[in-house]
């Protein structure tokens, strides 16, 4: 069961086959070692901040002083545990409230197989935005595990518009405490691989979890999503929203959404979706929305995926005005990815994201 | 001056068994200033005409032809064909998700005029013909008739031929699901169109309720895919008492 496999106890390490559930989809041979017991992997902490801000401490630290929370985790989750030797840590003071976002910028060196471990430890009350801006060329393994205390607030951001041979396998997760809400936007556009794995689980009653991306790939790309939410207490709440689009031949995704109902977890409030347009032939779309419900005492579940062409309907419409086709098409792309992006209240971010979406969109219908 | 002519129009859909033909040589001329309603049972093909003239791709035509001013529509593309002065309000006007009305009606504006309107004129053309279809400012800022009440559709229909100006509309049952104060306010922007500017009009319809607002000039038949009787304005009367009995069953 795809599920139960993301939690602990149950990996012993080893070099992951395409055999594997978790792994079946994954095209092993992109991923530079990455995953294979027998490469190396350099420990370099690639993530870092440009300016400092009031209230927020970033510091580099022992791994062996900076602890996993996290009880979800994966093969290579295990292997940038193991291999890192450094992790970068953003600390929020309790009840700061950090109104400007906080941007940590990859650095880049080479395409050698690396590791990097980053921590964000919210203070109880605390809020902040933090933006992760992913470019470049890399062939990078991380985890970035997210601690919310009781009332916190944190906004994450994870862009990654990497270059067309960037390889990156990412582990987001997030520990929500008591009334803290973690909201994540995962937006991934470049790279030839990208595989992360955003996940969650709650330390105390009334957390929330708002789980939101995109992607967009197009001709080689394989940009792949498995979203895992463990409602492991009681009275918490998640969303999951993921929209991608797939032009161009071989453009590959793939979204897993397994939310887990624990037994204990009742009152537990749940919805998930991922919605898929392919804008031509020769991409695949896989979307496997996956529930597994302990406990009837909830106060909803529910899940919904559609995969689809562009509606013909909407385009005739808008052409029946006068608009021609390919503006048409950009209009309903931007319209489709919109409604995730703009939520993002980063004005900057959201032109240069559609922007690329759009100029990416002209060169698959060129 | 604009003429749309229709000649001897031949549309067919396909379905599961095959292709299934609708219109069976329709012949209607319309220029501008004039009105033709199109009177017509269910299922009758009315709005098979209304989409074919628009290029619907889920329509074949199997023969005949459509002359905007004797330029082949039927070889235009669809935004073509608005460019060239077509415009279809449709029976079931389309949600689109995720685009403002505000941006869709400059988009179109600026396709159909070849150029942006000026940011300040435009502003200012889209609030007064809102209001004067009593339209909420709010509604620029939604999605494109996303939610929109059956009756609010219609009227960003109309809204969006005021600001289009097309030189043939076609209004396919614009005044259905219309209370009576927005069937007034729909028909009144109708008339203001028509007076304003240079249009022909053509519109389905099954209610004379509506041709008490707006005058035809023309009232036409419609049944099983053709045009069976023409008349003028008092021939609407007449179907309202007889109904169509005496044409579907010929
Ligand atoms: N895909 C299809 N398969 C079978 N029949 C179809 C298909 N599409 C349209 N039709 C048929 O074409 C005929 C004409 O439909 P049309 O919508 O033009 O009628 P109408 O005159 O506008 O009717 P109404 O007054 O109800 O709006 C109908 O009988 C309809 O069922
Ligand atoms: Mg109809």
């Amino acid at each position: 069961m795809s599920i139960t496999s993301l939690n602990s106890n149950l990996l012993a390490p080893h070099t992951p086959t395409s055999r594997e559930e978790l792994w079946r989809f994954t095209p092993l041979a992109k991923l530079r070692g990455l995953h294979d017991l027998d490469v190396k992997l350099t420990s370099r902490v690639s993530l870092g901040n440009s300016k400092t801000v009031a209230g927020v401490v970033i510091s580099i630290v022992d791994a062996k002083d900076a602890p996993i929370d996290s009880k979800t985790e994966d093969l290579v989750s295990l292997r940038v545990r193991e291999m890192a030797s450094k992790v970068l840590r953003i600390e929020v003071a309790a009840n700061a409230e950090i109104s400007e976002p906080i941007f940590l910028a990859r650095t880049v060196e080479s395409l050698d197989p690396e590791v990097s471990r980053t921590e964000i430890l919210m203070g109880a009350n605390s809020r902040a935005t933090i933006v992760v801006e992913n470019v470049g060329s890399i062939t990078l393994a991380e985890e970035i595990e997210m601690v919310l205390d009781t009332g916190s607030q944190l906004n994450f951001v994870s862009l990654q518009e990497w270059e067309s041979d960037a390889v990156h396998l990412g582990h987001h997760h997030a520990v929500i405490g008591k009334d803290a809400t973690f909201n994540s936007t995962v937006i991934t556009l470049g790279g030839s691989l990208v595989r992360l794995l955003p996940t969650v689980e709650y330390s105390g009653a009334g957390a929330s979890a708002e789980l939101s991306g995109i992607y967009f790939a197009t001709s080689g790309q394989h940009l792949e999503h498995r979203i895992h939410v463990d409602h492991n207490i009681g009275y918490a709440k998640s969303r999951v929203n993921y929209k991608g689009a797939l032009s161009g031949d071989k453009a590959r995704t793939v979204w897993f959404g397994d939310v887990y109902i624990r037994a204990n977890a009742e009152g537990t409030d749940t919805y998930e979706v991922n919605r898929n347009l392919l804008l031509s032939d020769g991409a695949r779309a896989d979307s496997v929305p996956n529930l597994e419900i302990e406990t009837g005492e909830i106060v909803g579940a529910g899940h919904a995926s559609t995969t689809g062409r562009f509606d013909d309907e909407q385009l005739f419409y808008l052409q029946s005005r006068g608009i021609p086709a390919n503006i048409a098409r950009q209009l309903v792309i931007r319209g489709f990815f919109l409604e995730i992006v703009s939520k993002l209240g980063l004005p900057e971010i959201e032109e240069r994201i559609m922007a690329r979406i759009e100029n990416e969109l002209e060169k698959a219908s060129a | 001056m604009s003429t749309l002519e229709i000649k001897n129009l031949q549309v067919a859909v396909s379905t599961d068994e095959g292709m299934k033909q609708i219109l069976r040589g329709v012949d209607l001329t319309i220029k501008s200033g004039e009105t033709h309603a199109i009177m017509g049972p269910n299922g009758s093909g009315k709005s098979t005409l209304a989409y074919s003239i628009a290029g619907h791709p889920k329509y074949t035509i199997t023969g005949g032809s459509v002359l905007l001013d004797g330029v082949d529509v039927l070889e235009m593309r669809v935004d073509e064909r608005a460019k060239a002065g077509l415009f279809l309000a449709m029976q079931y006007p389309v949600e689109v998700p995720g685009v403002s009305v505000s941006n869709f009606l400059r988009t179109a504006a600026t396709a159909i005029r070849g150029e942006a309107p000026k940011v300040r004129t435009w502003v200012g053309e889209v609030k007064e013909a809102m209001a004067s279809l009593n339209m909420d400012p709010a509604f620029a800022e939604r999605n494109v008739n996303e939610g929109f009440s059956g009756g609010e559709k219609k009227r960003h229909e109309i809204l969006q031929m005021e600001l289009l100006k097309p030189k043939i509309a076609i209004l396919d049952e614009t005044d259905s699901g219309l209370d009576v104060d927005a069937l007034r306010i729909v028909s009144e922007g109708v008339n203001r169109v028509k007076q304003t500017q240079d249009i022909g009009i053509m519109l389905i319809t099954h209610y004379t309720r509506i041709l008490r607002y707006i005058k035809p000039d023309y009232v036409h038949v419609f049944a099983a895919g053709r045009i069976v009787e023409e008349g003028g304005a008092e021939l609407a009367d007449k179907l309202e008492e007889k109904g169509y009995a005496e044409y579907v069953t010929a």
